[in-house]
């Protein structure tokens, strides 16, 4: 029992092997395809295999695994409250920590010309941690297209089944009158205060990352409101990348071009402007406008890959 | 200024860019580009190398307009430059090598995607191996782990998204552990970037308020070692590194593990301090999880029934390997440690490009019965994987033979009789279980096999095979250098080191 635990957590058992595919019962409505699903979770919980999984789940847990785990999670626990009682209180100065954040807040208007000291700090001083942070967004967004996307340059015959199963199992949103009717009330609305966050980064609270995460989701309710070939008018595929690839560029290039002439003593020639004024600070807004239309596409590109399998349609 | 000082600050910019163009490009267009990039990648590292070299010192480069402690830094020395070097060749050969197999194992419309991936893991990696800052190191540490899932599932069988999931919720918790010690690091030190840092935590130990910097350096030391695969946490590796696809395998098996260690040492050599860490407690524990990892991973190897999951256990010996030599606390240990890393990453990918084609040519197979004679179907691969099996095994004139030389070295010069009985014997046991599997696989595919044996199944075009063969050799050529003129690479190795502190 125990080598049989040991060769699954290794990954060598295949406890799925003995369960058939349902590959053949896909041609069906909603209500039927849920029944068969019910059948199949009870036809499987009744399997040999299962039964054996489970009680040797039960056996493993109950023994060893649970007094491992409570151990190990009691002495981080306790690490943890440790190290919390030499942190500093909130609301309190941190006598050692003060020297670098005293500078930023005592000279950040005037360095960076941003009102808003967290968007000078992560878009001027610390600027090389946030382009490393846009591209975090972008790796995820790669790996989901990796694993999820479907479209017609990359058809298998079985695939065929897959997008009419899609369209059946999938609640069609755009003809729910209510949602409808909400979202073409919201969704603007969303979007314009998508757009004032992104374009107020470096005056007040806002920026490219929450800007963006609200553009996104105004798209997204646009598209489960108006159906996804609506917002596939606006945003394509093609469109979809573009914007990415200039947006991105952009970002690396024109921070690039700020890291090296710094380091080589150089003048850059960006005008801070005045401090309060909407075309101020330098770089940070067309950063913050750069980072916040990454991040709307990489929103809205997880739902629709999740949701369709593609990003403007096939 | 000298320009070729911009050189570290450019491969990072460029290989970010890529990563988007290559989104852009069609999927052969996209690899042309990448080996075009990765070439002149290291050609920039190695202008760094002789420049480091030449001049005698490292130097820092302002990320911006303001200075040490307020803005971000990277930093470039003749460890980096080396490092960079040696694993932008490893990359570029996985590349070239493992074409051959990306084009039947992922589909043909996300051959872009895979090389964009391939260029953010180029730009963490880089990022990782330049920085001089703990929270960039963080940032790309993110990237690098999500570009090497992607890099995983990038083969769509079920095996790779089983491994991909379990290899993520370990790298999280890794993350997650380094980021709370980072955290606290800050909160202890008031800084982010490495040197002040260190004058921080030098002002901390005289204090006395030992505890919480060594409660922080365990919890990155931990983090860091799940993710590279250290003693009690490499039960991941197999499935990660024996389903995905070779140059997948190749890239996280030699050079994901080794950025995350290289990272390990970069924050304790100049965010900590080597005098602070030696005294630490940590150290102690990493020498003994080293020498655990040594032998458990040989066990593993040896009880796998398939080739790739015994290559890939192998692994985690070779890690702890890397950990025994950080455990020493010499600097003899040091070297010894960077030099495994170096050692390990050659002939590692040299392993994994040759096991998918020497299961090729046995019906697409990796267990142990049907790949007999597989060395005498496939010529070139069974000479290559017999060149790494005995680098691996620790035979002279290979890089394997080298590092256990340097370890036991060390071990004898640090005096202390249980630490150089324990390395001896470690390294001892290792051996001979190395012998035990790898040894037993070289004979194996050469033995004749039961039955006449299949027919290769996906016939490759030449100019593949060519390629194969050139990046192969190159790596072998590499392993036979590190073990040869083991003494040139040890020179730099402690030329680097002097400069670190």
């Amino acid at each position: 029992m125990k080598r049989t635990f040991q060769s699954w957590l290794e990954g060598d058992l295949d406890l799925l092997s003995e369960i058939p595919d349902a590959a053949e019962v896909r041609n069906l409505s909603r209500r039927k395809l849920k029944d068969i699903h019910k059948e199949e979770r009870s036809r499987i919980r009744a399997l040999p295999v299962t039964r054996r999984v489970a009680r040797l789940e039960r056996r493993a847990f109950r023994s060893w695994y649970r007094i491992l785990a409570v151990g190990c999670c009691m002495a981080l626990l306790g690490v943890f409250l440790f190290m919390t009682a030499h942190v500093t209180r909130y609301g309190e100065e941190n006598p050692r920590a003060s020297e670098v954040a005293d500078r930023y807040l005592a000279h950040g208007v005037e360095e960076t010309g941003a009102i808003n000291a967290v968007a000078g700090m992560i878009l001027d001083y610390r600027a090389f941690d946030t382009l490393g942070e846009s591209h975090v967004l972008f790796t995820a967004l790669i790996c989901v297209m990796v694993l999820l996307q479907r479209d017609s340059k990359n058809m298998r015959p079985d695939y065929e089944d897959y997008f009419r199963i899609r369209q059946e199992w999938y609640y069609p949103t755009e003809q729910d009158p209510i949602l409808r009717r909400v979202g073409m009330v919201l969704g603007p609305g969303i979007l314009m205060l998508g757009c004032y966050i992104l374009l107020g980064g470096h005056l007040g609270p806002g920026g490219g990352f929450s800007g963006g995460a609200v553009l996104g989701t105004g798209l997204v309710i646009l598209a489960s409101a108006l159906g996804d070939e609506t917002v596939d008018r606006i945003l394509t595929g093609k469109r979809f990348r573009w914007i990415s690839f200039v947006a991105l560029c952009f970002y690396s290039l024109a921070k690039g071009y700020v890291f090296f002439t710094g380091a080589n003593g150089l003048e850059n020639h960006i005008p801070k402007g005045t401090p309060g004024a909407i075309l101020s600070a330098g770089l940070i807004l067309p950063l913050d406008i750069a980072v916040g239309l990454v991040v709307g596409c990489t929103m809205f590109g997880f739902y629709s890959l999740f949701r369709r399998g593609s990003i403007g349609g096939q | 200024m000298e320009f070729v000082r911009n050189f570290p600050l450019l491969t990072i910019i460029l290989s970010l860019v890529s990563s988007v163009l290559c989104t852009l490009l069609s999927g052969r267009a996209a690899k042309r580009y990448t080996v075009i990039l990765e070439t002149l990648l290291i050609l920039m590292a190695g202008a760094v190398l002789a420049y480091t070299i030449r001049s005698g010192t490292s130097f820092t480069y302002v990320m911006g307009e303001f200075p040490a402690p307020w803005g971000n830094e990277i930093r470039a020395g003749v460890l980096e430059a080396l490092m960079a070097v040696m694993l932008l060749t490893v990359l570029l050969c996985g590349v070239q090598g493992g074409w051959r197999f990306l084009e039947l194992d992922v589909e043909q419309s996300k051959h872009n995607l895979y090389f964009s991936l391939v260029n953010l893991f180029t730009a963490a990696l880089m990022a990782l191996i330049w920085t001089n800052d703990i929270f960039t190191g963080y940032v790309f540490l993110e990237i690098m782990t999500l570009a090497s899932c992607g890099l995983i599932v990038a083969r769509e069988i079920g095996r790779t998204t089983l491994a991909a999931v379990r290899y993520m919720i370990l790298n999280l918790l890794g993350s997650g552990l380094f980021l709370l010690g980072v955290v606290m690091l800050y909160n202890l030190t008031g800084h982010l970037l490495m040197v002040p840092m260190a004058g921080a935590v030098s002002e901390l130990v005289e204090e006395g308020a030992q505890m919480p910097l060594t409660f922080s350096l365990a919890m990155i030391t931990i983090g860091l070692g799940i993710k590279s695969g250290m003693f009690p946490f490499y039960f991941w590796m197999p499935d990660t590194y024996g389903a995905s696809t070779a140059t997948s395998a190749v890239i996280l098996s030699s050079l994901v593990s080794k950025a995350y260690i290289f990272l390990l040492f970069k924050i304790l050599f100049r965010a900590i301090g080597a005098e602070v860490y030696v005294a630490l407690p940590i150290r102690a524990i990493l020498l003994l999880l080293g020498v655990l990892g040594m032998a458990a991973g040989s066990v593993s190897a040896i009880r796998s029934g398939s080739l790739n999951r015994m290559v890939a256990y192998s692994s985690a010996a070779q890690i702890g390997y890397i950990f025994m030599g950080l455990g020493l606390g010499t600097e003899a240990g040091f070297t010894a440690a960077l030099f495994q890393i170096l050692a390990h990453a050659v002939t590692k990918s040299l392993l994994f490009l040759t096991t998918p084609r020497l299961s090729l040519v046995s019906g697409d197979s990796m267990l142990f019965q049907r790949i007999q004679g597989s060395g005498r179907r496939a010529k070139d691969a069974g000479v290559f994987f017999t060149v790494a099996a005995l680098s691996m095994v620790g035979i002279p004139v290979f890089a394997g033979f080298s590092a256990k030389l340097l370890f036991a070295v060390a071990a004898v010069e640090t005096g202390r009789p249980w630490v150089i009985l324990a390395v001896m014997a470690a390294l001892g046991v290792s051996s001979v279980l190395n012998v035990l599997y790898f040894i037993r696989t070289v004979i194996r595919i050469y033995a004749k096999p039961q039955d006449a044996g299949p027919e290769e199944p996906y016939p490759v075009p030449k100019e593949l095979r060519r390629q194969y063969r050139v990046s192969a050799a190159v790596l072998t050529g590499l392993n036979l250098f590190l073990g040869l003129f083991s003494w040139v690479t040890a020179n730099l190795i402690r030329q680097g080191l002097s400069m670190f502190g």
